[in-house]
């Protein structure tokens, strides 16, 4: 019996990647599909962005109207009234709110059953949340922004590569978020009950990525500090950035490295607790 | 008198609750005025990147801020769980609460009572008492009141706006977030001066559901400042009719409501 275990046999052994990638893939549409059923949900979800960026918008439109030359923190008013709409877009994308999965999992015991898939725990969540953000995209990011482009001024973008860095940029936004939803998840395996930590991400992910107001207004040192010690800026801030366009072309392109950066620090991480909890793990509930 | 003792009971039960799990209550606890910070964080942020917002000034904006935190903390705690109504219509926990002898909105409260965000309150009030000191308020009877009734009043306005948009989930169980829209998107509405929004959109939260009466009014009340939108001065004193009509109101659509109420028979 030695040797062995829920390891699949490899059915393609001189096509390796492309094995990977049908499973990915189809993990990643397994979590786009289980989206696609809560059509009402995508509604009501919608309505309340939509209100909350009318709020949100009007806030910072007035803090240019009263600012000296217009521009507070470096931003004239159709770059926040995109911050504001595309923010609210892309709420969802990236879900700074509201993931418990794997904590519930941990604390059922059902966990057990992800270590025995032949697939690495980590990949196994990544994929079906990369699958639910191309949901967001498509279905929770466009009313807003239609939204947005309907009742305000909103800014278009001037240079060519925006738009794609930009895309690059909230990729990496869903991997980083993920990362850091994980970690956050995982102290259950050392606590049982992860409510507490999730509350305290809830409350940080929300100030520190830019939602309630564009982390620039901050004191500069501050606001540097938040973007290069922290990965909450790159989950909302630096894409909305790119977006706008606020900084010039070299600090445009160096806020997705960072975001790179720390998408990457955290899968390391992340595979590193799993690790690390799967040596303590008792499953609860038998 | 024995329907007073069963209330007391549920209360005591989440009370006993609460205190089996001490450490993990009082991260709740800690987590739940950081919150209410952050709201007022917010705001100073907002005014420190400007001369002023629409017109007003930090600390104008901090006594509107401070009234409406205190209104949505006492509302948010006294009914603010009646937005899981619709968590209970969908499980068939509602057919429970049905059954037994007491009045289902009593239950649905006291089962589930917030004790966690019992700290929101006394922080909204030093918030309230540090706008007082920076704002130079002329102190006069009429004042006193003012100062007295606008958070009562405006909490039994966000309570009808708690239990209005709960009410939601009897006729559209999956109504999800929107209840949230116009909960914590009234608060957020509330916390600035009316003025900062504009257009149809200022019309219907300022006067159409009557937002503008929590905070920005009598704060313009309070201060002696006249209204840039042109409500007289008496708008100021109006928040308590406000919250008389929306708690009747809520207190219809409620009743409508349960009775309407079919099983979702699981």
């Amino acid at each position: 019996m030695d040797g062995l275990d829920a390891r699949v046999p490899q059915i393609s052994p001189r096509r390796p990647f492309r094995d990977w990638f049908t499973t990915f893939g189809a993990l990643a549409w397994s979590g786009f599909r289980r989206y696609a059923t809560y059509r009402q949900a995508t509604i009501a979800g919608s309505f309340t962005n939509i209100v909350f960026g009318f709020l949100r918008c009007y806030v910072l439109l007035a803090v240019a109207a009263g600012a000296v030359g217009g521009t507070p923190a470096g931003y004239r008013p159709d770059q926040l009234a995109t911050f504001v709409w595309v923010g609210q877009g892309l709420l969802t994308v990236v879900s700074l709110w509201g993931w418990t999965e794997l904590s519930d999992r941990i604390r059922t015991g059902e966990v057990t059953a992800d270590l025995l898939r032949p697939i690495h725990p980590v990949i196994g969540y990544l994929a079906p949340d990369l699958g639910r953000a191309l949901h967001g995209m498509v279905f929770r990011f466009v009313p807003p922004l239609v939204a947005g482009l309907v009742c305000f001024d909103l800014y278009r973008p001037g240079r060519w590569f925006t738009v794609p860095l930009f895309g690059v940029s909230v990729l990496l936004a869903v991997v980083g978020s993920m990362g850091v939803r994980f970690l956050v998840n995982a102290t259950a395996y050392w606590l049982h009950d992860a409510r507490g930590p999730i509350m305290l991400w809830t409350l940080a992910a929300g100030v520190l990525a830019g939602l309630y107001f564009p982390l620039r207004f901050l004191p500069e040192p501050l606001a540097v500090t938040l973007w290069v010690a922290t990965p909450f800026p790159g989950l909302m801030q630096s894409p909305l950035d790119v977006l706008v366009e606020r900084d010039p072309v070299p600090l445009q392109f160096a806020l997705v490295a960072l975001q790179a950066a720390w998408a990457a620090a955290l899968l390391g991480l992340c595979a590193l607790v799993q690790r690390r909890a799967e040596r303590r793990l008792v499953a609860q509930g038998g | 008198m024995a329907e007073l003792r069963a209330y007391a009971m549920l209360l005591g039960g989440q009370w006993r609750s609460v205190t089996s799990y001490r450490a993990s209550f009082a991260v709740e606890m800690i987590t739940n005025i950081g919150g209410t910070a952050l709201d007022v964080l917010a705001v100073l942020v907002i005014f420190q990147a400007t001369t002023n917002v629409a017109g007003f000034s930090l600390p104008e904006g901090v006594l509107i801020v401070s009234l409406s935190s205190c209104a949505f903390a006492l509302a948010d705690f006294a009914v603010g769980n009646i937005d899981r109504l619709k968590t209970y219509v969908r499980t068939g926990t509602m057919d429970a609460v049905l059954v037994r002898p007491l009045s289902a909105f009593g239950q649905l409260i006291l089962m589930d009572l917030p004790l966690r965000k019992a700290l929101r309150l006394p922080f909204g009030m030093a918030v309230l008492a540090v706008a007082l000191r920076i704002n130079h308020v002329e102190w006069t009877p009429a004042r006193v009141v003012l100062l007295v009734v606008t958070p009562l009043a405006g909490a039994v306005f966000f309570a009808s706006i708690f239990v209005l948009s709960a009410s939601l989930a009897f006729w559209w169980v999956d109504s999800g977030e929107v209840g949230s829209a116009f909960t914590y998107g009234g608060r957020d509405f509330t916390a600035y001066p009316t003025p900062v929004y504009s257009g149809w959109f200022r019309v219907v939260f300022a006067y159409g559901l009557g937002f503008g009466f929590v905070a920005y009014q009598p704060a313009l009340a309070l201060l002696g400042r006249a209204d840039p939108l042109g409500m007289p001065a008496w708008a100021g004193f109006a928040s308590p009719l406000v919250a008389l009509l929306a708690a009747g109101l809520a207190a219809a659509v409620w009743r409508t409501g349960i009775r309407h109420y079919r099983s979702t028979g699981s």
